[in-house]
C-alpha cells in the first residue's frame, strides 16, 4: 500500500514489519521520530515488543547487545551526538558478532552546535566493524531497514541504516508499505548461535589476550568483505519479492561518462536530475552511489568508474587533516586497480548547507578541466567555500 | 598462518571453567615464599589472595601455575611468615 511517509517514520514501520522484540530507546533531533513511532505501535498493540527508556545513547547500545546476546531482535534509532555517545558500544556489537540494527539520521557532529543534515557522524565511525548503509529516498529507507535485518543475521554483523537528517527523515514522499504478511516471508525468525541460556554456559565478552586478539581482528574484517555478497543478494532477493532492486552500489549514466561523481543519501537524487539536463545536452556525466560504505565496495566502484576521465567525489564529511572520508577510500581503490585517473574531492553539504544545481554544475565544470587537462591540481576543495578573514 | 587455531566467532565461550586452562603464573616478576615456621596455619593469605592460588594444609601451599606475584598474601600476613622473592628466568 502506498503511503505517504517521511525518513523516519518509514524506518520505525520497517522495524515494526520486521518484528522486532526490543527497541532501547533515547530521543535525539533528526531521529527522534523513529523511535517515537515505535513507542506508539507498541503502546497501540500494533507491535509486540519491550521498549527500554535508556539514560543514554550508549545505555541503548548496551541494551541493544544485551538483547541480541540473549536471542532477540533489537533495534535502535540515533543521530550525530548520540551515535558519538555510543560509539564505544558500536565496537562491542560488532567485536561480539551480534546483529543490532540501527537507523541514523546523519546530522552533523558539534561543535559549533547543529542540527542540520551532513554525514560526519557515520563516517567518523566508520572503522567500528558496522555495516554502514546509505539510502537515497524514503523508499529505500523502508526497504534497506528490512533487508538490514537478513543482512546482520545472515553475516553476525550489526548492520547501520543511514539517511540525511531533514532531507529524509523529515521530508514526506510515497512509499510502498508492503504487506505483513510479504515482510514474514522474507525475514526469517531471529536466530543467535550463542544466545544466552542458564542451561547453557556461555562467556559473552571475554578477554582477548595477545595471542589471540589479533585473529578476532582478522575474522571480522573477513566477515565485513564477505558481507558484500550477503548484501548483493539479499538486495537482489528482495527485488524479486518486491519489485525494487538493490546493490552495494547505483550506476545512474556511468557507462558511457567522461565525468563521474561518486556520492552517497540522498544527494544522488538531485545529481540524477542534473545529470539529465546534462545529457539533453550531449555532455557524458555519469554517477555512481556508493550504498554500501562499509563493506567498501572497491573493486565494484573501479568496474564502474574505470572508464572515466575523471571522476568527482561529493561528499558531506572530512576527515579533519586529512581529506573526506568516501575519498580515501576512492583513491585507495583507483590506486590498488593501478587506474590513474584524475580525482578531485569536494566537500559540501556540511550542516545542511544547501547543495544547489549551480553547485553540481560547478563540480561538473571543475572536473572536466582536470579530465582535460589530465590535471588534479587541489586535490580537496571546499564548494561553496565563503572568503574568511579571522577575527582577532 | 603457522598455527590452525578453532575460534568461536565474537570470542564467545561456550565451555565453562575454562579460565583454568590460562595459567597466569608467569606474569610474575616476584614470587612469594612461605616460612612454614613463622607461619599459623591463620588463613589471612588464603582469604585475601584474589588469584586463589594458595593452598590450605599443613604446610600452606602456593599453587605458582596461577599466582601473579601480587604480594597482597605477603602484605597481609600477620607474622610475617611470607617474603616475596625476586623471580628468576
Amino acid at each position: 500500500m502506498r503511503e505517504v511517509l517521511n525518513g523516519n517514520e518509514a524506518a520505525a514501520i520497517a522495524a515494526r514489519l520486521a518484528r522486532v522484540q526490543v527497541v532501547p530507546a533515547y530521543p535525539i533531533t533528526p531521529q527522534t521520530v523513529v523511535v517515537e513511532k515505535l513507542a506508539d505501535f507498541i503502546a497501540d498493540g500494533e507491535l509486540d515488543a519491550e521498549y527500554i527508556r535508556v539514560e543514554s545513547e550508549h545505555s541503548a547500545m548496551s541494551a541493544c547487545i544485551g538483547a541480541a546476546a540473549t536471542g532477540v531482535r533489537a533495534f535502535t534509532a540515533t543521530s550525530s551526538q548520540g551515535l558519538m555517545l555510543m560509539s564505544e558500544m558500536l565496537f562491542v556489537a560488532s567485536g561480539l558478532r551480534l546483529p543490532v540494527v540501527m537507523t541514523n539520521a546523519n546530522r552533523s557532529v558539534s561543535a559549533p552546535l547543529s542540527i542540520w543534515c551532513d554525514q560526519q557522524d557515520s563516517i567518523s565511525v566508520r572503522d567500528s566493524g558496522w555495516i554502514q548503509l546509505y539510502c537515497e529516498n524514503n523508499q529505500e529507507i523502508l526497504d534497506t531497514v528490512l533487508q538490514s535485518f537478513i543482512i546482520a543475521e545472515r553475516t553476525l554483523l550489526p548492520v547501520m541504516v543511514c539517511y540525511d537528517g531533514y532531507i529524509l527523515s523529515h521530508t514526506a514522499e510515497p512509499v510502498d508499505v508492503p504487506q505483513q504478511n510479504e515482510v514474514d516471508n522474507f525475514i526469517p525468525p531471529y536466530s543467535y548461535p550463542y544466545s544466552l541460556d542458564p542451561d547453557k554456559p556461555t562467556t559473552v565478552g571475554a578477554v582477548g589476550i595477545p595471542a589471540h586478539y589479533t585473529e578476532f581482528r582478522y575474522m571480522l574484517h573477513e566477515a565485513l568483505m564477505d558481507s558484500k555478497k550477503v548484501i548483493a543478494e539479499v538486495g537482489k532477493e528482495f527485488g524479486k519479492r518486491f519489485g525494487r532492486e538493490y546493490g552495494l552500489l547505483e550506476r545512474y549514466g556511468s557507462d558511457d561518462a567522461d565525468v563521474i561523481i561518486v556520492t552517497m543519501g540522498s544527494l544522488g537524487n538531485a545529481l540524477k536530475d542534473v545529470i539529465d539536463q546534462r545529457r539533453r545536452r550531449g555532455k557524458k556525466i555519469g554517477m555512481v552511489r556508493l550504498r554500501s560504505f562499509r563493506p567498501f565496495p572497491g573493486e565494484e566502484l573501479v568496474e564502474a568508474v574505470g572508464n572515466a576521465k575523471a571522476i568527482a567525489v561529493m561528499e558531506k564529511d572530512i576527515s579533519l587533516g586529512s581529506s573526506g572520508g568516501l575519498f580515501l577510500d576512492v583513491a585507495t581503490s583507483l590506486s590498488s586497480a593501478n587506474l590513474k585517473i584524475p580525482a578531485i574531492d569536494f566537500i559540501c553539504g556540511l550542516a545542511g548547507r544547501d547543495i544547489t544545481p549551480a553547485d553540481i554544475d560547478s563540480v561538473i565544470d571543475e572536473t572536466e578541466a582536470a579530465a582535460k587537462s589530465g590535471k588534479v591540481g587541489k586535490p580537496l576543495r571546499w564548494l561553496g567555500l565563503k572568503d574568511v578573514e579571522v577575527e582577532e | 598462518m603457522t598455527e590452525k587455531k578453532k575460534l568461536k566467532l565474537g570470542a564467545v565461550i561456550t565451555e565453562p571453567g575454562s579460565t583454568e586452562k590460562y595459567e597466569t603464573g608467569g606474569w610474575r616478576s616476584q614470587r612469594p615464599v612461605i616460612d612454614v615456621e613463622k607461619c599459623k596455619l591463620c588463613g589471612q593469605c588464603w582469604m585475601y589472595c584474589p588469584d586463589v592460588a594458595i593452598i590450605k594444609g599443613k604446610p600452606y601451599k602456593i599453587d605458582y601455575k596461577y599466582c601473579k606475584g601480587c604480594g597482597i598474601c605477603a602484605h597481609e600476613c600477620p607474622f610475617k611468615a611470607i617474603k616475596m622473592v625476586e623471580e628468576k628466568k
